[in-house]
Order: structure tokens, then C-alpha cells, then sequence
């Protein structure tokens, strides 16, 4: 159901209705991002560096959960997935960051279909256990494995160049990860206004009509759930060479769920809320530090009210 | 294909749910160019019937053909791909979504770009795109509610929803059109131009109509042939004269609140 747009929120959100004031509003937060880290320092350029890999997380979990509607309780394993096939790639077998891309973005896509094929052929509750399970399995896998280092995780992964850049300053990276976003969010608004987009709408509204009008609903989650792989390893890959070390307990339940959270609050579907969420996730403990232990329960009493006044999201529904 | 083949034909075909039979040994078929009509007492397995055609339940037993292509088994898009598109008893239309956006839904299975040649917005993906748009248009002038296309589709009075609903079913390109009660719920103006619509769907278009209805009035002026429908038999089948007069049709019907207005 449309929500009218009574507050205040969502009159400025109505400002941005014509195209143009959106590309606008679109430049000067671009603008903005580039020149943050001069005006605010070493600190707060890793904290927004961490904002941005959010950014980008939350727009492919997004897809899965928001667009096709599907609970991925286990995301953070694609987020693992990438990261240790770069960086078993590079640490152990020597290979240069860019040629590790390619197999880090192949074993998200395997690792998407052998989790996804029989599971997204029953009720979307059976894929949120199974995901839950998969997302468990690679941090044991990751543990208990020599390749990936065991509980120590594997350390020293080379930072990369590109066309003779070393990109190895917190600042460099900064952009990197500006960079990574701005695609992210190209991408996620080409696929949304695309066919498979709006084949993940119908099926997440009504399943039965949707094939009823001729669509393969299993192969058009599968794509979702690929795709959503896809970004989270190649978010996976970044975060290795950023750190330079990884170890399994990034990729704990806490991470997906912490993803997930973005998504959710933001407001699954809409590209400017989940981005949103994904600055909230990650700045708002930043931001209540000062409270000392106070503040991870200040944060959950926080989410828990926008939960309960704005249950479909904080960015504003359209209506017509 | 022969002119000789119905459009649609099905053969013995039996569906039962936990021991209750509810389709017994159907045999059915629909001819081209048709308006064909199913009738019969609530609970006799009509929709069954249309759910077993459109591959949403898998019969027992029988044969389900659309121009001699075997149906049995397809999942329900691939039926839709064959060329059998149907509506809902109950109006399902995709929340949240214009008009427009739904009726885009049937161009789906006419249709091939993938995520890469959207995400790079090839050429061929944007001429895809403006051709799915153009057809969606077509279908909602076709069915007279283009001007509402960017209106979330659930906002619209009731009997424009099930326009909405008959454009995005014909955006699928069907040979056969299978309509669930198509006038349920709609007045006596709007069930006329429901039977103008019907009309042209069958002569503009060359699709061939298949509607279940209850109101018998509307079902003896618009169809060719009738087909009766009784605790999951067929028991009668024929022109709406040879219906309206056949002592079989005219039991079944007694003691039901329609008996009265078959006869």
C-alpha cells in the first residue's frame, strides 16, 4: 500500500521527483565523497572507506532481498567467498589482484548456483535456512582449512597496482571504494529498470501470476541470487587487499545480519534508502562512541523504533 | 498446422486431491476462432479444469494438447509460452506497479535481454525495451485504459483492473485466451462492454476465447459452443440452444440459485 506523504521527510524526498534535481542531488553527493577525506581526516576517511564497502554490499543483498524478495540469512559467505579466493590467489600462488577478479567473481557464481538451484525451486522460508547453513559452513570451512589459513586467516596480501599505482594508502583506497559504489549504484539502477528487474518485482508480488505470464521464476531468482553473489565477492575481494588481511571472523552470521539490517531499515527496493542504510549501519556506533557500552543498545533501541513508525523503510514510498 | 486439429484438446483427464476425484476422465477441446464457454455448478471443477490446462496442477492421467504440442507436465510459463494466456478468478495484479508495468509482464516471455546487456545498456537491449513498452500500450488501447497506464494499478476501480488483467494476459501474444469469471463483480453497463471486448479479442485479434462464467445470460449471447461441467464430468456440450434445452444441464442446475436463469 502507497503510505501518503504527510511529513516532512517525505516532502523533500518529493523534491527530487524530476530527473534533473536527481542527477543533481546525484553530483553534489558524489562531490561531496570526493572531497571528504580532506576536510575530515585520516579516521573518518576509514570509517566512510568502511561506509562505501557497506554501500556496495547492501546494493547486491538488495537485489536478493529487496528486488526478487528472497531471505538470504547467509550473504556474508559471498562476501568470503571473494575475499579468500583473492586472497589465496595472491598470497599463496602469486597471482596479480586484477587476474584474481575474474575467479573470485567464477566462485561466487558456482557457489550461487549449487546453493541456489534446489532451494530456490521451494518456499522462500526453505532458502532462508539454507543460506543461514551455507553462511556457517564457509566460516567453519574458512577455519578449519590450511589453504585458508585456519583461525589466523591469511595475512599479507599484496596491495595492488593499477597502470603503475600502487594503491596502498587508506586514502587511495577511500576512492577505490568510491569508485566501487558508484558502480554499484549504476548497475543496480540499470538492472531495476531492465526485464529480469521487473521480473524480479512480479515475482516477488505474486509468484503464481507471474508465471501465469510466462516467466521462469526459478531461473529469474537464480539470476538474482547470482547476481547478488557477485557483488558481495567482489566487495570481498576489495575488503582483502584494502586490510591486507583476513580472517574468518569477518565473515561471521553478525556481518550477514548486520547487511542485511542495511537493506531492511533503508528500505528494501529503493536504491537511495539502502545506501542510506548502509551509512546508518555503519556510522551511527561511530557516532555514539561516546557512550561507551551504551551505545550498541542505544543503536538497537534506535533500529527497533524506525522499525516500528516506518516498518516498510525509512525512504518513503511512491505512490500514484 | 491442420485446420483439421482443435487449438486445444485434452483427453481423459482425471485430477484427484487425497482420493476425491475432481476432474473425471475430461474430454474438452476448443476449435479456432472460437468463443467457447464453461458452465456448471459451483464446485464442479472449473477452475480445476483451467488450472490443469495452465499447468498449475498436474492431473493424474490424460492428455493436454495446444496444436498438437503435449501440455502435460510444462510448469505454468511454459504453457504461457505455447500460447495459452489466462486471467484470475480473483484479480492478481502486482501491487505497487503501474499499469503499465504490469502489462509489460506479458512481454516477458516474448522477450530476451539479460542482466549484462542491461547493465551495459546495449543497443539491442534498448530497442528491445521500447518495443515491450510500445506493445504494453498497444494492449491497454486495445482493452480502452491506456490513459490510466501510469496509475498503480491497484487503484483502479475494480472493473478497470480486470482490464488491466485481460491487457496483460494478451501482451503475452496467446492463441487461446482462458478467462476465470471475467464478469464477477462488474454492473450491468460494464459487463456489455465485457462482451464487446470478448468480441474483439476473438474478431481483431484471431485469439479464441475460453471463459468460465456464472452469469448465464451473458454465456448463452456471447458463445459458439457451451460445455457443461458437473461434480467433474462433462455432461453436456453443444451450441446454447442445444444447452438450454438438454434435461441433463437443466437437473444439474436445479436447486442452484443460477438454475433459474439458464432457463
Amino acid at each position: 500500500m502507497a503510505q501518503p506523504r504527510s511529513n516532512a521527510f517525505n516532502n523533500i524526498i518529493a523534491q527530487f521527483d524530476e530527473p534533473w534535481k536527481r542527477y543533481a542531488a546525484f553530483a553534489v553527493i558524489v562531490a561531496l565523497l570526493l572531497i571528504a577525506p580532506i576536510s575530515l581526516g585520516p579516521y573518518a576517511t576509514v570509517i566512510l572507506t568502511n561506509a562505501l564497502l557497506y554501500v556496495v554490499l547492501a546494493l547486491g543483498l538488495n537485489v536478493v532481498v529487496g528486488y526478487a524478495g528472497l531471505l538470504d540469512l547467509g550473504y556474508a559467505a559471498f562476501f568470503a567467498v571473494g575475499a579468500y579466493t583473492v586472497g589465496i590467489l595472491t598470497h599463496t600462488f602469486g597471482l596479480d589482484f586484477w587476474l584474481t577478479l575474474p575467479f573470485a567473481v567464477g566462485a561466487a557464481m558456482i557457489a550461487g548456483v549449487i546453493i541456489g538451484t534446489p532451494t530456490l525451486r521451494l518456499r522462500s522460508d526453505y532458502l532462508a535456512i539454507v543460506t543461514l547453513g551455507f553462511g556457517e559452513i564457509v566460516r567453519f570451512s574458512a577455519r578449519n582449512m590450511e589453504i585458508t589459513g585456519g583461525a589466523s586467516g591469511i595475512s599479507g596480501i599484496q596491495q595492488p597496482w593499477l597502470f603503475g599505482w600502487h594503491i596502498n594508502t587508506p586514502f587511495e583506497f577511500y576512492y577505490v571504494f568510491v569508485v566501487l559504489a558508484i558502480i554499484a549504484v549504476i548497475v543496480s539502477v540499470r538492472l531495476q529498470h531492465s526485464r529480469l528487474g521487473r521480473a524480479w518485482l512480479y515475482v516477488r508480488h505474486d509468484e503464481d501470476a507471474a508465471e501465469a505470464m510466462g516467466i521462469d521464476t526459478v531461473r529469474v531468482k537464480l539470476a538474482a541470487y547470482v547476481i547478488g553473489a557477485i557483488f558481495g565477492s567482489i566487495s570481498g575481494a576489495f575488503f582483502a587487499v584494502n586490510l591486507g588481511a583476513i580472517s574468518p571472523e569477518s565473515f561471521s552470521f553478525q556481518q550477514s545480519v548486520l547487511i542485511l539490517m542495511a537493506v531492511i531499515l533503508g528500505g528494501m527496493g529503493k536504491i537511495p534508502g539502502v545506501i542510506l542504510g548502509a551509512f546508518i549501519v555503519v556510522l551511527a556506533p561511530e557516532l555514539l562512541r561516546d557512550l561507551g557500552e551504551y551505545r550498541l543498545l542505544l543503536f538497537a533501541v534506535g533500529l527497533l523504533l524506525i522499525m516500528l513508525f516506518r516498518p516498510s523503510g525509512i525512504w518513503p514510498v511512491r505512490g500514484k | 498446422m491442420s485446420m483439421a486439429l482443435p487449438l486445444l484438446e485434452l483427453r481423459g483427464v482425471n485430477l484427484s486431491f487425497a482420493g476425491n476425484t475432481v476432474l473425471d476422465n475430461v474430454d474438452f477441446s476448443v476449435g479456432r476462432d472460437v468463443i467457447v464457454s464453461l458452465i456448471g455448478p459451483n464446485g464442479a471443477g472449473k477452475t480445476s479444469l483451467f488450472n490443469c490446462i495452465t499447468g498449475f496442477y498436474k492431473p493424474q492421467s490424460g492428455s493436454i494438447k495446444v496444436d498438437g504440442h503435449e501440455l502435460m507436465g510444462l510448469k505454468p510459463h511454459k504453457v504461457t509460452q505455447a500460447g495459452i494466456a489466462r486471467t484470475f478468478q480473483n484479480v492478481r495484479l502486482f501491487q505497487q506497479m503501474t499499469v503499465l508495468e504490469n502489462v509489460m509482464s506479458g512481454s516477458h516471455c516474448r522477450s530476451r535481454a539479460g542482466a549484462i546487456s542491461a547493465i551495459l545498456g546495449l543497443p539491442s537491449q534498448r530497442r528491445e525495451e521500447a518495443a515491450i513498452r510500445a506493445h504494453a500500450i498497444e494492449c491497454l488501447e486495445f482493452v480502452g485504459i491506456a490513459d490510466e497506464m501510469d496509475r498503480d494499478a491497484t487503484n483502479l476501480a475494480y472493473g478497470h483492473q480486470r482490464r488491466v488483467e485481460i491487457a496483460r494476459a494478451l501482451a503475452t501474444r496467446p492463441k487461446l485466451l482462458l478467462l476465470d469469471e471475467p464478469a464477477a463483480g462488474l454492473n450491468a453497463g460494464e459487463k456489455q462492454d465485457l462482451l464487446n471486448l470478448i468480441g474483439r479479442i476473438r474478431d481483431e485479434l484471431a485469439i479464441s476465447v475460453l471463459l468460465i462464467e456464472h452469469d448465464t445470460g451473458m454465456v448463452m449471447k456471447i458463445s459458439e459452443r457451451i460445455s457443461v461441467l458437473d461434480h467433474g464430468v462433462i455432461i453436456a456440450e453443444g451450441a446454447p440452444k442445444e444447452i438450454q434445452a438438454n434435461p441433463k444441464v437443466i437437473e444439474a442446475y436445479l436447486g442452484q440459485d443460477d438454475g433459474e436463469d439458464l432457463l
